[in-house]
């Protein structure tokens, strides 16, 4: 094949493959998925639903070995008064994974921490992977690692990539979770993109998530749409089902049960599970425990009848 | 990039993946509780009162979706219809000509917020009278119309900047015919802009959605609009024209189907009586390889699918350029798969029922002639309810540009795809037919949007958006699309007569 120079970014190279995004037009399509009524039965099941997709967690300066074992006890059993599922995982700092072990042992609720310099990724890579490798050997079963957005805004989009490869196989079998930090992408374009990027080099059920939590901008339906629309045509691309995970900002089970009709029906059943989609939330839990014990007991409960696990104390 | 994805994942290419939308996560039924506050019988409304028809003939309105009679609503004869236009006459005469364009702007601003008031009760009725799902209804018609009321209101006083430097004068007294796709929208598209321009109006809505013209009776009782200046009669095509051939009548605004709209246009040729007709269209959906694929899909999906496709400017028909056709239809399909068909009552359905039986019928003609003469149907697997008439959402792919699914308006939720190559073939394609009402354009090229908006023989272009209505923007036909222009300046200088 001849060769020409080509003018274009990497950046621009892979927007053009991968296709863009409309701003207005996605966020009137998830709009419609606000206008979905979930009543009765089906209320019932999606407030379970997504309970089981909660990856409860408590990332601040400040927490404590007692917290942890709150959030953990919390985890496994959400609320002493109800029949519910457990959450599907607690999200905690590297430092935190070893007493998050000894309060788990071997409960099915699975350890999320996150890694590779979390929130900002500005640490060398070296020092990232080893994080990553003393959060497994600590028993980590979940990394949720961010993606160096300075380096993909840069332009350099095969650095990110290989980072990210780099990362997991640092995970050995541990499950990766990659954030984009959508807020710090800025458009949907680059979400877009940022999503195929991490998408080819991870395996199936490793997942792509939209925030850390510790920016401005959070998960919405809209960043959360752009990702889910990216994995569905990866899917049906290349038969790799790759997971999704929509953190921070979904704080009460009217927004959780919107999300859950955007996956409904943009990717279909097999993603109505929580091997395939999580919620990265804290005050969500009593949310749906709230919702849940008013389907079930007719009126509301002061919230002070719900345990506090994961708010900071 | 594409050659590493393959080589780091290794994909087992046993079978094609493909994406489920079953029921493992089912929705309850969510009706909607509002009381639609619906009579056995209804009533005429002339010179300010409801009467029983002088004909003393009445006809059923049908549920769509039941197949249950819903009321009854008379048939109005010529004895009626003389009293409607005397009664506009008189009300012309003595109250509305006197009245300022201020003043009108009140009784205008009034109808609006009576309106507002009553919505939920109003978009129960119309998705009950027309089979239209309740989001639709509750979202997109009630709460267009109350805007037109609103925004025609603002017009009242301000008349001679929408004709400057002329001397005008209304019409005095219009007839105004309109369809039953969007019975109460259509509605205040027709009676809001002749009323802010000073005329009395004669309304006949269609026989199969009369209920809500009815009882917006009630409204303007309320908002105590001087007797006469709107006169409501209900009928099918006769009524319709006597109305046309009413001495009284000045002007007849039409709405409907161009057959009926070429009838009144020869009625009304030599009389003197001024005319605008919006009649049907089989618009064009121009999606570019460089456009944002899945919001042309959505884009698509909401342009043929809205309303049942029950729209004059329906994008019922897909140029899609060849080079991304196979996955964009592959795209449609998925997204097909999720679009609920059902009760027009219940807030998650997405596709209610068609409008009527002779609609059905004309809907399941079409698309036998489109499979008789070579096309691809594909149909989506969705449960239909057993009682009422309801359409599955379909498309035809291998349509030429011969086939009576590409030329003849369809009226229902049947899309036909065309493929192109060159953005010349685009233009062309779409311009080959007799209709001229609206197209669509998907690109994400700017300079891409100027030319087709110009190449395009339509009233409306719209540009990666699709079925975007606004008072302020005016709408209307090419060719055997029609004439005159509703919404905006433009609408209001529709009713009035330049004098010099």
């Amino acid at each position: 094949m001849p060769t020409f120079t080509s003018n274009k970014s990497p950046l621009k190279r892979l927007l053009d493959d991968v296709g863009r995004v409309d701003q207005i037009a996605i966020e009137e399509r998830v709009a419609k998925f606000s206008t979905r009524s979930i009543k009765k039965g089906s209320k019932v099941q999606g407030l379970n639903l997504a309970l089981s997709m909660v990856d409860l967690t408590t990332l601040e300066g400040k927490d404590t070995p007692g917290k942890i074992e709150s959030l953990c006890q919390k985890g496994q059993n959400p609320d002493p008064e109800l029949d519910t599922p457990q959450v599907a995982a607690v999200c905690v700092y590297p430092f935190m994974v070893k007493h998050a072990r000894r309060c788990l042992g071997e409960s099915a609720v699975r350890i999320a921490s996150v890694a590779t310099g979390f929130p900002s990724g500005q640490v060398p890579l070296r020092t990232r992977l080893q994080e990553v490798k003393q959060a497994v050997r600590d028993g980590a079963d979940e990394i949720d690692m961010v993606i160096q957005r300075g380096l993909f805004l840069s332009g350099q989009v095969q650095a990110v990539q290989d980072e990210i490869a780099a990362t997991v196989e640092a995970c050995g079998d541990v499950r990766l979770k990659v954030i984009l930090e959508v807020s710090e992408l800025e458009t949907y374009d680059n979400i877009r993109v940022a999503s195929f990027l991490a998408m080819s080099v991870l395996r199936a059920g490793d997942f792509i998530k939209t925030s850390t939590g510790k920016t401005s901008g959070n998960a919405t339906l809209a960043n959360t749409q752009v990702m889910l629309e990216a994995i569905r045509d990866f899917y049906l691309d290349t038969g790799i089902p790759i997971s999704m995970k929509p953190a921070g900002g979904i704080k009460n089970s009217k927004q959780a049960l919107h999300f859950l009709v955007a996956v409904k029906e943009t990717l279909g059943d097999a993603w109505l599970t929580n091997q395939r989609y999580r919620f990265g939330a804290s005050s969500l839990l009593n949310d749906l425990l709230m919702q849940l014990r008013k389907q079930q007991q007719g009126v509301y409960q002061a919230p002070w009848k719900f345990s506090d696990a994961s708010s900071g104390y | 990039m594409s050659a590493q994805r393959k080589s780091a994942n290794n994909p087992s290419r046993r079978e094609t993946p493909e994406l489920l939308f079953g029921d493992l996560w089912e929705f309850d039924p969510a009706p909607e509780a509002a009381d639609p506050k619906l009579a056995e019988t209804y009533s005429l409304f002339i010179e300010g009162k409801l009467v029983a028809p002088r004909s003393r003939k009445y006809f059923e309105s049908i549920n769509p979706a039941t197949e249950k009679c819903l009321a009854r609503i008379p048939a109005a004869g010529k004895a009626d219809i003389n009293a409607a236009f005397t009664a506009a006459q008189t009300g012309s005469a003595k109250y509305w000509s006197k009245l300022s364009g201020k003043d009108r702007g009140k009784y205008l601003y009034r109808v609006a917020r009576l309106f507002q008031d009553r919505a939920r009760e109003f978009a129960v009725a119309e998705s009950m009278d027309g089979g239209k799902p309740i989001k639709e209804s509750r979202d997109f018609d009630i709460p267009m119309a109350a805007a037109h009321f609103f925004y025609y209101a603002g017009w009242a006083d301000k008349l001679e900047y929408a004709l400057p430097g002329t001397s005008f004068r209304p019409y005095g007294v219009v007839g105004q015919i309109i369809p039953w796709n969007f019975p109460l929208l259509m509605l205040a598209w027709k009676i809001a802009p002749a009323l802010a321009a000073g005329n009395c109006v004669v309304i006949k809505p269609a026989e199969t959605t009369s209920i809500t013209a009815l009882k917006f009776a009630e409204i303007l009782q309320e908002a105590e609009l001087p007797p006469g200046v709107v006169n409501i009669v209900s009928g099918a095509g006769p009524t319709g024209q006597l109305i046309v051939d009413h001495p009284a009548a000045n002007k007849i605004a039409f709405t409907g189907s161009t057959a009926v709209g070429k009838a009144i246009l020869r009625a009304t040729a030599g009389s003197g009586k001024g005319l605008t007709l919006e009649l049907g269209g089989k618009a064009a959906n121009i999606v570019f390889d460089d456009a944002p694929i899945d919001q042309a899909v959505e884009g698509v999906i909401n342009g043929i699918f809205f309303n049942q496709g029950h729209v004059c400017c329906a994008g019922s028909r897909l140029l899609v350029q060849e080079s991304i056709a196979e996955s964009f239809v592959k795209k449609l399909k998925t997204r097909i798969a999720t679009l609920r068909v059902g009760d027009p009552l219940d807030k998650n359905t997405d596709i209610g029922a068609i409008n009527s039986k002779a609609q059905l019928e004309k809907i399941t003609e079409l698309v036998a002639s489109g499979v008789s003469e070579g096309a691809e149907l594909f149909q989506s697997s969705c449960a239909l309810p057993r009682q009422g008439y309801f359409y599955r959402p379909s498309l035809f792919q291998r349509v030429t540009q011969s086939h009576r699914i590409a030329r003849e308006e369809i009226f229902g939720p049947v899309l036909s795809i065309l493929t192109f190559r060159t953005v010349g073939e685009a233009i062309e394609k779409a311009n080959n037919t007799a209709y001229g009402l609206s197209a669509g354009v998907w690109t994400d090229k700017g300079s891409k949007i100027f030319k087709m908006s110009t190449a395009l023989k339509a009233g409306v272009v719209w540009a990666n958006t699709y079925n975007k209505f606004d008072p302020t923007s005016p709408f209307g036909g090419y060719k055997e699309s029609g004439f005159g222009r509703e919404g905006g300046k433009q609408g209001v200088s529709d009713y009035l007569k330049i004098e010099s």
